[in-house]
This record gives C-alpha cells, sequence and structure tokens, in this order.
C-alpha cells in the first residue's frame, strides 16, 4: 500500500512540473508584458529599465529556474496589475470559490443521488426514461446557457433571486445549480449504471435471501458497490470545480479565482492567470490522489492487486 | 442490438409477465417495444440533417445579410414587422440586425468549426493513441503522462489564454480545439489497443508474418472504428459548447464573423428587455448539441460490440444495452 502511494505521489508531482513548464510557456508566448502597461510616451531607456526590474531580459533558462524556484518557495510571480504577489491576490478570491465548488457538489449529490439509484431500480420505468432525458438536456445545456436561462426565470421574470454578486445564501443558488446541474446529469447517467452492473451480481441475491429488508440491500450492498466508478468521476469534478467555474463566476459576477483569471487573461495580466492554472492543476491532483487513496480503502481488490 | 436478440428479449419478458397481465403493465410493454425500435437515432439524425441543411442553404432561402445594420429596427420581437417593414421571423438584435439570418450564418461557422477541430483531434488523439498501444511502455509513460497533465490543466482558462495570446481568428480557434481535446480519443484507442494486443487474431496475423505496420492498418485500426466514431460524435458535440464558450468570453471567433457564443454574449445586456437575443442562438446550440449527443448514444448502443454481451443472471442481453459501465467508456 505505502509504494502504491508513494508511486501516486511522485507521478502527481511530475505532472505539476510539467504543469508548471507549461504555464511558464504561457508567459513566453504571451510577449512583453511591459509594453501593454507603460504609457506610450515612455523613453526607450525607461523601458529597458522596466525590463530588467521584472527581470525580462534574461535567457530563456535562466527565466524559467527563477519561475520553478520562486514556484517552491511560493512565489507565484508578480500581478502587474494589481500591484501585489499574484497568489495573494488568487489567495483572496478562494473563498469564494470554494463555496461555490461545495454548494455545486451539493446540488450534484441532491439529484445526483437520488436520480441515478431509483431510475436503476426502477429500470424502463417513465422516472427511468424522466431521468435518461434530463440527463442528456442538462449535459448538452452549454453553462452560459443554462445560468441565462435561470437569471431570465428566476431574476427577470419571477424576481426571486438576484442576478450577481456575492453575499447571501439567495446569491449562490443560481451559480451552484448552474454549475451542479451540469455534471449531475453526467453523475446520474453513471450511477444508474454502475448500480445496474452491480444489480446482477449474486451478492445481491444473497442479500435478498438473507431476507435483508429491500433498503438496505439497495443502500448498503448495492449503493456502496457502486459508488467506486462515481467517486473517481466525482473526484475528477471536484479538482476542476475547485479551479474556479470560468464561465458560471463570469455569468454571476461570482467574486472566485475563475472571473479573476477572465478578467487577468483580458488585460494580460499572465501572472494572475498561472497562479491560477498551477493552483487548478494542484487542486486536480491532490483531490485525485485522495481519491485514489480513498478508493484502496474502500475496495480491498484494489489494494491487493495493485500493490 | 441485433434484431434476434431483441424478439427473444421481449418473448422472454412477455412470458415472465403474464402472471402480471394489467393494462397498465401491457401499456408498459407496448411502450418497452417502442423503445427497443430506438426511435433516438432516428430522431436526432433527423434533427442534425435540419440543423446542416439550413446552416448551409438557409442563407440561400432566407436572403436577408446577416450584417445589415437597421438601428431604427432594432430589438424587435420574433415573429413581427419591423419599422423597416421587413418581416423578422427570429426579431432582431440591439443593431437591428435579423437573427434568423445571424442564427443561420452562426450554425455554419460553429459546424464547420467543430468539424474542422474533430477531424484534426481525432487524427492526432488516434495517432498518438494507436503509438502508445503498440510501441510498448516507454511512449506509453509519456503519452500517458502527457494526458494527465491535460486533463490537470483547466480546459477553458488554457483556451481563453491561448486565443488571446495568438489573436481572433477561425484557425487560432481549431488549433486551441484540438489542443484541448485530443487526449479524449488518445485515451480511448490506448485502452482499445492495449486490449486487442492479448487477442488471438493479433498474434496469429503475426505469425503469418505481418509486420508492424500492417498490424497497425489492417488489423489494429479497423477494430477501433467504431469506438473512435462514437468518441467522435461526443466530441463534435463538446466542441461546438467549447467554441461557443470562447466566443462567448469575447475570444473566440473574431467579432465580424456572427456566431452562436458571439451572439448569446451580446445578448445577455439586453435579457431583461429583449429575451431572443440570447435564447434563440442559445436554443440553437442546444438543440444541435442534443441532437449529436444522442446521435452518439445511438451509435455506441449499435457500434459498440462488448454493449451487447450477456448479463450476469439471464444470459439475456441487456434490453437498453448498457452492458458497460460509463467509467470505462470516459
Amino acid at each position: 500500500m505505502i509504494y502504491y502511494i508513494i508511486g501516486r505521489a511522485v507521478r502527481g508531482l511530475v505532472v505539476l512540473l510539467l504543469v508548471s513548464m507549461v504555464v511558464f510557456g504561457i508567459s513566453l508566448i504571451s510577449g512583453d508584458p511591459i509594453t501593454l502597461l507603460i504609457p506610450i510616451e515612455t523613453s526607450p531607456e525607461q523601458l529597458e529599465e522596466l525590463r530588467n526590474a521584472y527581470g525580462l531580459n534574461d535567457p530563456i533558462p535562466a527565466r524559467m529556474g527563477r519561475f520553478l524556484e520562486g514556484l517552491f518557495r511560493g512565489d507565484l510571480g508578480y500581478s502587474f496589475r494589481y500591484q501585489q504577489p499574484a497568489f495573494s491576490v488568487v489567495a483572496e478570491r478562494l473563498g469564494a470559490t470554494i463555496e461555490l465548488a461545495f454548494a455545486a457538489m451539493l446540488v450534484i449529490l441532491l439529484v445526483a443521488l437520488p436520480a441515478g439509484v431509483v431510475s436503476a431500480v426502477k429500470r424502463d420505468s417513465s422516472f427511468d426514461t424522466v431521468v435518461m432525458a434530463g440527463s442528456v438536456l442538462g449535459h448538452s445545456l452549454p453553462s452560459f446557457f443554462l445560468g441565462l436561462l435561470l437569471i431570465y426565470l428566476f431574476s427577470v421574470t419571477l424576481h426571486i433571486f438576484p442576478t450577481s454578486g456575492r453575499g447571501t445564501l439567495a446569491h449562490i443558488v443560481m451559480p451552484a445549480l448552474t454549475l451542479g446541474l451540469f455534471y449531475a446529469g453526467r453523475a446520474a447517467r453513471l450511477l444508474r449504471s454502475s448500480m445496474l452492473d452491480v444489480l446482477h451480481q449474486e451478492y445481491m441475491r444473497t442479500a435478498r435471501a438473507k431476507g435483508l429488508a429491500e433498503r438496505i440491500v439497495i443502500g448498503r450492498h448495492a449503493l456502496r458497490n457502486a459508488s467506486l466508478p462515481v467517486l473517481t468521476i466525482l473526484g475528477l469534478e471536484l479538482g476542476g470545480l475547485l479551479g474556479g467555474a470560468v464561465v458560471t463566476e463570469t455569468i454571476f459576477a461570482w467574486p472566485g479565482i475563475g472571473k479573476l483569471a477572465v478578467e487577468a487573461v483580458i488585460a494580460r495580466d499572465f501572472p494572475i492567470v498561472q497562479a491560477v492554472v498551477l493552483l487548478t492543476a494542484t487542486a486536480f491532483v491532490v483531490v485525485n490522489l485522495i481519491v485514489d487513496l480513498l478508493y484502496g480503502l474502500l475496495d480491498p481488490r484494489v489494494r491487493l492487486t495493485r500493490t | 442490438m441485433s434484431e434476434p436478440y431483441a424478439t427473444a428479449a421481449r418473448q422472454a419478458h412477455a412470458k415472465e409477465r403474464i402472471t402480471w397481465f394489467t393494462p397498465r403493465r401491457v401499456l408498459a410493454d407496448r411502450l418497452a417495444v417502442v423503445h427497443s425500435l430506438r426511435p433516438k437515432g432516428v430522431f436526432a439524425a433527423m434533427i442534425l440533417i435540419i440543423v446542416v441543411l439550413s446552416a448551409f442553404f438557409g442563407n440561400a432561402i432566407w436572403q436577408v445579410d446577416p450584417s445589415f445594420q437597421q438601428l431604427s429596427a432594432r430589438l424587435v420581437p420574433p415573429l413581427s414587422v419591423g419599422s423597416d417593414g421587413v418581416y423578422h421571423l427570429f426579431g432582431t438584435d440591439h443593431l437591428g440586425r435579423d437573427l434568423l439570418a445571424r442564427t443561420l450564418a452562426g450554425a455554419r461557422i460553429s459546424l464547420l468549426v467543430a468539424l474542422l477541430a474533430m477531424c484534426v483531434a481525432a487524427v492526432v488523439g488516434v495517432s498518438v493513441g494507436l503509438a502508445s498501444g503498440v510501441f510498448g511502455s516507454r511512449v506509453d509513460h509519456a503519452v500517458m503522462t502527457c494526458v494527465d497533465v491535460q486533463l490537470a490543466l483547466p480546459f477553458t482558462l488554457l483556451a481563453i489564454s491561448i486565443a488571446t495570446i495568438t489573436g481572433p481568428s477561425l484557425m487560432n480557434v481549431i488549433v486551441v480545439l484540438t489542443a484541448t481535446s485530443w487526449v479524449a480519443f488518445a485515451r480511448v484507442v490506448r485502452s482499445q489497443v492495449l486490449s486487442l494486443r492479448e487477442m488471438e487474431f493479433i498474434s496469429a496475423a503475426r505469425s503469418l508474418g505481418c509486420g508492424p505496420g500492417r498490424l497497425l492498418v489492417r488489423h489494429l485500426l479497423p477494430n477501433c472504428a467504431s469506438i473512435i466514431i462514437v468518441i467522435s460524435s461526443f466530441a463534435a458535440a463538446r466542441m461546438i459548447v467549447a467554441e461557443a464558450t470562447i466566443s462567448f468570453l469575447g475570444v473566440g471567433v473574431p467579432s465580424w464573423i456572427p456566431s452562436w457564443g458571439s451572439m448569446i454574449s451580446e445578448g445577455r445586456t439586453y435579457l431583461p428587455v429583449a429575451w431572443w437575443v440570447a435564447i434563440i442562438p442559445g436554443g440553437a446550440i442546444t438543440v444541435s448539441v442534443i441532437a449529436i449527443n444522442l446521435l452518439g448514444d445511438w451509435l455506441r448502443d449499435r457500434l459498440d460490440p462488448r454493449l451487447t454481451s450477456p448479463n450476469g443472471l439471464t444470459g439475456l442481453p441487456r434490453r437498453n444495452g448498457r452492458g458497460r459501465s460509463d467509467a470505462e467508456r470516459a
């Protein structure tokens, strides 16, 4: 088991190292940020001075080395726009993103868990058909369009929820729905097919033959076994959600790192973009590592075959 | 699912249910029969054909210039005549441009970009996947690490960063979409090749003196074909959404070319006063994507031979053909 954990962790670190190289590559091809920031009348000497101050004239390997070294110290560069270290700008917005990610996760669980289980148990019923249709619909609606539909319905027409911003509980409902419903469709579908696989296993017959209540057979014997593949996918998605839902945050003016990143891209403030990309990738790798380990704990077969 | 199996399954079903003979059950059985005919694929194909035809011939029938501005006829609601005396089926936007003409023009761009990007991504991803599956562990390791890196990178953010840096152009959009979606092909083809490699017909071909090139082209690739087709259809749906997303964020298709994403983005501001400007192109995206996804579902049910494997207890194929878990398919 311990070798398995170490192996996964090393793999995660290699991935993160490569990600940071890609991130550095973004800054290389993004051109000279100085020319975007200074007024046109700045003299060439001043320009050169600024370039030297930001270290933009050094050879590429040196810049890359400095970049990686900075990463190890937790220094993700300096935001040109905010005149602050990129990391602190991003950290300030992180709370809002985490809040939204967990709210969306709640939506996913509340929708997908009952929908997936019931549609598998009552397969081919009208409920099943509705769930399957809903899952195709949820997955086909682009999130920016679903967001607009919700705004039109709940804000413009019914005046129930505010269109944008963060603060009260009412503010989070629509962004969480927009984000959650997209993934919920897929999760429900996955849980359904995984439940269908499990429901035909022999231990289900055994459980029923023992005279267990159907509630326990489904809830404890089936759901627990069926949840493993779903857990993997949800892990992948939670990792992605922590990186900020770029589109959803933009539509609802949710002050998280996704919106911050979009603004930074448009303002060409690439240190911020780099910080967000790195943070997302790290969250993704860490969450997946945890899911992998959890998988090992929940399913003894995984532990045996992989160690 | 092949027809004899379906019939056998239905007969077994009917026998099982004879003791439950109630009107509701009869209705349920009728519905099951209809279900097994799979109108899904036909329905999806019909919608898709309509979308494609209207994208490429729509402007010939509805001869209105999509970029013609008429400020006196701005925000005209659908199904009404503007102050310029022109009938607007879908209404007009904030600059008085005809929305139907723009939606049709947007369809052409969306489909073209999605199709091209999908083809390039398929070629790249399939080649990488084949190489990874065939050339043993070292290449495989490198490729899988690339795949992991690609998965860890936030797609939308990466796409808009590259698009901002390289500037708005159709070519760049296609490159960005390709760069962020070849992974799906590579992963699936790789796992398919890995399982095919152990099959007897491959060793048979090898022992007959089949070289690696011939093995790839004549034996492995054809056996991956159905899964590639299925992945392609889902990829096309994703591409349409992705293109619309980056255009919505303002860094995709250049602003002078009408595209669904930028139309929604423009219409967003007018949502309280003129819902149609944003909702109509959004509806167009949704309908196209649903049609492609349904077609993909249908293709998967039809083409993936592993889906017709018998289920554990009864030895009968599953009626709705979802034998393999989505985790394996993903």
